[in-house]
């Protein structure tokens, strides 16, 4: 009896772990940290896109309404597929859209503006990408949903018609 | 006096460089210890993708701002949690982590007791 429960003590074990890791293999590799609890905005200054002069995010948030707070750029091609919803979105009397040229050229951001229609109230810019890292976003495109000046609902990647109904539902 | 204005000069000269050559050293160590996010099994240090430059500038500036290197970690994994930083924390949520290896071992060890040792006698 003594010589049995040594082995099946063993395979127990191993079992166990080549199912712990087997299970993790299942897992995404994309990582995203869960927002637990709502975080409050963070404070920044930076340009304005138009006037090219410099703003506080005080002044940018500074009711408690609904923002949208959407980063994006010219050259990424997602945020040209999702610019549609978020022109959709700038339709709504309680939502507030704000911009954030992630990395770009003026030119061809003001002709992606021209384009395909502008839904910012106002287009903030992040010439070497340092505001949107305050914001822990990964990349373009990145959209946050913020009520009383903290964050309440993060997409990562770009705005699908599932998310719009989800926004249009929490903003209601 | 005038070699004494040089030798101030050449003085200030020097600590200007090896200001900059220490704050070069920790950029490096710091973003070495940081994982990019978006590029699987790379340290920010070792990858050119615009999450990383971003991060890099970041540090930069932290630095310039008199923030220590244990201030910049802690800044980042409130931004993105603690699987940004290389070192995870002895915590509730790594105790497992932590303790599997030194439990492999232990059980590794009473394997070869139990099948060397104590077989043999």
């Amino acid at each position: 009896m003594k010589i049995k429960f040594f082995p099946l003590t063993l395979i127990i074990i191993f079992i166990f772990i080549f199912f712990f890791f087997y299970k993790g293999l299942n897992n995404s590799s994309i990582y995203s940290p869960k927002l637990n609890f709502e975080k409050e905005i963070p404070n920044f200054s930076t340009k304005e896109f138009v006037s090219n002069k410099e703003i506080n995010s005080f002044d940018v948030f500074k009711d408690d309404n609904f923002y949208i707070f959407n980063i994006w750029a010219s050259w990424c091609i997602p945020c040209k597929t999702e610019h549609a919803f978020l022109v959709n979105l700038s339709k709504q009397d309680n939502i507030n859209i704000i911009g954030l040229n992630y990395k770009d050229n003026y030119d061809n951001a003001k002709s992606f503006l021209d384009e395909l229609q502008n839904p910012f109230d106002i287009v903030l810019l992040d010439n070497d990408g340092t505001i949107a890292i305050e914001w822990g976003a990964y990349g373009v495109p990145e959209t946050f949903l913020i009520k009383e000046k903290k964050i309440i609902k993060k997409i990562i990647g770009p705005i699908t018609k599932d998310t719009l109904i989800e926004i249009k539902e929490l903003i209601k | 006096m005038k070699i004494l204005k040089l030798i101030i000069f050449v003085f200030v000269l020097m600590s200007f460089n090896i200001l900059s050559v220490k704050s070069e050293n920790q950029e490096s160590k710091i973003t070495k210890n940081l994982r990019c996010l978006i590029c699987q099994g790379q340290s920010v240090y070792d990858s050119d993708s615009e999450f990383a430059i971003s991060i890099k500038i970041l540090v930069n500036k932290k630095l310039d701002d008199g923030l220590s290197e244990e201030q910049i970690y802690m800044y980042l994994k409130d931004k993105y949690g603690d699987w940004i930083h290389y070192d995870p924390e002895f915590k509730k949520n790594t105790y497992f982590l932590w303790l599997l290896p030194i439990l492999m071992f232990v059980i590794g060890g009473v394997i070869i007791l139990k099948l060397f040792i104590i077989k043999k006698n």
